[in-house]
C-alpha cells in the first residue's frame, strides 16, 4: 500500500498536503482499494468554510457511498475538475491526479493532530 | 466460515475476500466494472458453490412441488429447468429457486445460500404432509456440490470445447447430465443470474479442481475473467432480476414483485398462498416492483426514499447501483399504486436531494431517458 512520506492523514483515510496557508486533500491509496472501482463523487462545498471533520463530499464505489471529511478547518477553495467525468482516476492516481480539494487552512494547530506516515500505515493494519 | 472447494484459487488470485451466508466468498479480482464489462461482452466464471441443492424424489414428488412452489411444475419435461419461488402461507416468499425435473419423479431444486436452512426447514415440514422423510425422498445436497457460472455471449462456445455433447444449441433453461472436462459427469444448465446467456455447471466437490481448470484453459483463447459477487449484483440488477432479501423476502407477495409470470393458478395446483395471491392478481395490489433509471446524476441505493413530482413519497428503493454498461444510476423499488407507469417521471431522494428517474423495463441498462 503506497503512503507517501510527505503527506499527513486521518484515520478516515483521507490525506493532506500543506503548502504554505493552503493544503490539498484526497482519499488515500488504501481508500480508493477498499472501496473498489470509484463512480461517483459530489463535492458541493465550493466556497464554504467547514470545521475540522466536517463532511466535504461524498464519493460512491459500485456497491459503497462513503463520506469525506475535513482534515482540518477551512475554506474549500476548489474542487478537482476532473473529477465529475472521471471519477475512477482517484483509483488510478489518488496522490496526484486524483486530488479532491484545494483549501485554505483556518487554524495551523490542527495540523500537529493529523497522523504521520507511520500512524496512519498502522490504521491500515487493523 | 467455510470454503468453497475454490475458494484456494481466489485468494491466489488476488480478490478482495469476505465473507457472504457463511462462505468466504470473492467480492471482486481485477474491479466490478472490468468484469462486469467482460460477462457482457465476452466471458467471465462465478463461483456459485455457495448455493444450495436439494434432490425431491419419488411417485408424490410432483403434487408435493405444485403445493410448495409457484410455477406449473407438470408443464416441465425431462432436461428442462424452471424459476420459481416457495410462497411462505402468509402472503410472502420463502425463497426463490430454480426447479430442474430429472425424470417425472426427481427433481433437482436449487436455492440462495443465504436461505439453505431455512428453506430445508420449510421443505421438511411441508414434506411430512406428503409423508416425505428426510434423508430418504427429500435430501439436502448442499454440501456435496461444487457450482461455477460460466457466462457471456462467448461461454457456451468455449465450454463446447470440454464435452463431445452439444452444448452450444441448448435451448435457454434447459441441462443435461454430461461427461465434461474430463468429469465422468456433469449437470450442465443453460441458466445464469447475469442475462448474458452461458451456463452453470455442477459437479461434484471431488471433481472441482478438475472443473475449474478445464474451464480456465478453455476460455483463455475467448478473455476468461473471473468474476466476484459485486459484478453478479450489477450484472443482475441491469436485467432486471429478483435478489432475495432485497426485490423479495418474506413479506412480498410474487404478484406485487412482478413475478406473475411464475404463479399458475392452474387447475388442481393447490399452492401455498394460492387464495391470497389469486386475489391480488384479480384485485391488483397496493404496489409493484418497478425499476427505474437515473435522469439526472446520481446512485440509487437500498432503502433510499420514492417519491412524486410534488415530494410525497410513494415507495423505497430495493436494490440499485451504477450501471457499469450504461454509466447511469439504476435501481428497482417498490412503488405505490397510481405511480408506477412505466415512462412515468419519479424522484430518489439521495443524501439531501430528489433526483429525477424514470420508470423503465428491464433491461435497464439500455434503456433511454
Amino acid at each position: 500500500m503506497n503512503i507517501p512520506s510527505n503527506l499527513k492523514y486521518t484515520k478516515d483515510h483521507e490525506w493532506i498536503k500543506v503548502e504554505g496557508n493552503n493544503a490539498v486533500v484526497g482519499v488515500t491509496d488504501f481508500a480508493q482499494s477498499q472501496l473498489g472501482d470509484v463512480v461517483f463523487i459530489e463535492i458541493e462545498t465550493q466556497g464554504e468554510t467547514l470545521a475540522k471533520e466536517e463532511v466535504f463530499g461524498t464519493i460512491e464505489a459500485v456497491k459503497t457511498v462513503s463520506d469525506m471529511f475535513m482534515p482540518v478547518g477551512g475554506e474549500v477553495l476548489e474542487v478537482n475538475p476532473i473529477l465529475a467525468d472521471q471519477p475512477d482516476i482517484v483509483n488510478k492516481d489518488p496522490y496526484g491526479e486524483g486530488w479532491m480539494i484545494k483549501m485554505k487552512i483556518s487554524n495551523p494547530t490542527e495540523l500537529d493532530e493529523l497522523l504521520t506516515p507511520e500512524q496512519y500505515k498502522e490504521v491500515t493494519n487493523e | 466460515m467455510k470454503n468453497t472447494p475454490f475458494t484456494k484459487y481466489h485468494i491466489e488470485l488476488g480478490a478482495r475476500m469476505a465473507p457472504f451466508a457463511g462462505y468466504n466468498m470473492p467480492i471482486e479480482y481485477s474491479g466490478i466494472n472490468d468484469e462486469h464489462i467482460t460477462v457482457r461482452e465476452k466471458i467471465g466464471v462465478f463461483d456459485v458453490s455457495h448455493m444450495g441443492e436439494v434432490w425431491v424424489k419419488g411417485p408424490k414428488a410432483l403434487d408435493f412441488l405444485q403445493t410448495i412452489t409457484s410455477n406449473d411444475v407438470s408443464a416441465l419435461f425431462d432436461g428442462k429447468v424452471q424459476y420459481s419461488c416457495f410462497p411462505n402461507g402468509k402472503g410472502g416468499i420463502v425463497d426463490d429457486l430454480l426447479v430442474y425435473r430429472i425424470n417425472a419423479e426427481t427433481y433437482f431444486l436449487v436455492i440462495n445460500a443465504a436461505n439453505i436452512e431455512k428453506d430445508w426447514n420449510w421443505i421438511c415440514e411441508q414434506g411430512k404432509k406428503f409423508g416425505l422423510t428426510p434423508g430418504k425422498e427429500l435430501y439436502n445436497a448442499s454440501e456435496e456440490f461444487a457450482q461455477l457460472a460460466i457466462q457471456g455471449p462467448l461461454a457456451l462456445k468455449a465450454m463446447q470445447k470440454l464435452t463431445k455433447e452439444n452444448v452450444v444449441d441448448m435451448e435457454y433453461y434447459t441441462f443435461k447430465k454430461i461427461p465434461f472436462a474430463g468429469i465422468k459427469e456433469v449437470i450442465f444448465s443453460t441458466t445464469g443470474y447475469t442475462g448474458a446467456g452461458g451456463c452453470e455447471v455442477y459437479c461434484a466437490k471431488e471433481d472441482a479442481d478438475k472443473l475449474w481448470k478445464a474451464v480456465f484453459e478453455a476460455g483463455a483463447e475467448y478473455g476468461i475473467k473471473p468474476v466476484g459477487l459485486g459484478a453478479r449484483d450489477t450484472l443482475r440488477l441491469e436485467v432486471g432480476f429478483c435478489l432475495y432479501g432485497n426485490d423479495i423476502n418474506d413479506t412480498t407477495s410474487a404478484i406485487e414483485a412482478g413475478l406473475g409470470w411464475i404463479t399458475k393458478f392452474v387447475p388442481g395446483k393447490n399452492f401455498i398462498n394460492r387464495d391470497l395471491w389469486e386475489k391480488h392478481k384479480k384485485e391488483g395490489t397496493t404496489r409493484r416492483l418497478k425499476g427505474f433509471v437515473m435522469i439526472d446524476r446520481g446512485i440509487p441505493r437500498q432503502h433510499y426514499k420514492i417519491y412524486d413530482a410534488e415530494g410525497n413519497e410513494i415507495g423505497e428503493v430495493t436494490s440499485g447501483t451504477m450501471s457499469p454498461m450504461s454509466k447511469r444510476g439504476i435501481g428497482m423499488g417498490y412503488i405505490k399504486k397510481g405511480f408506477w407507469n412505466d415512462g412515468a417521471e419519479i424522484f430518489i431522494g439521495i443524501r439531501d436531494k430528489k433526483l429525477k428517474a424514470k420508470i423503465v423495463k428491464p433491461p435497464f441498462h439500455l434503456a433511454t431517458v
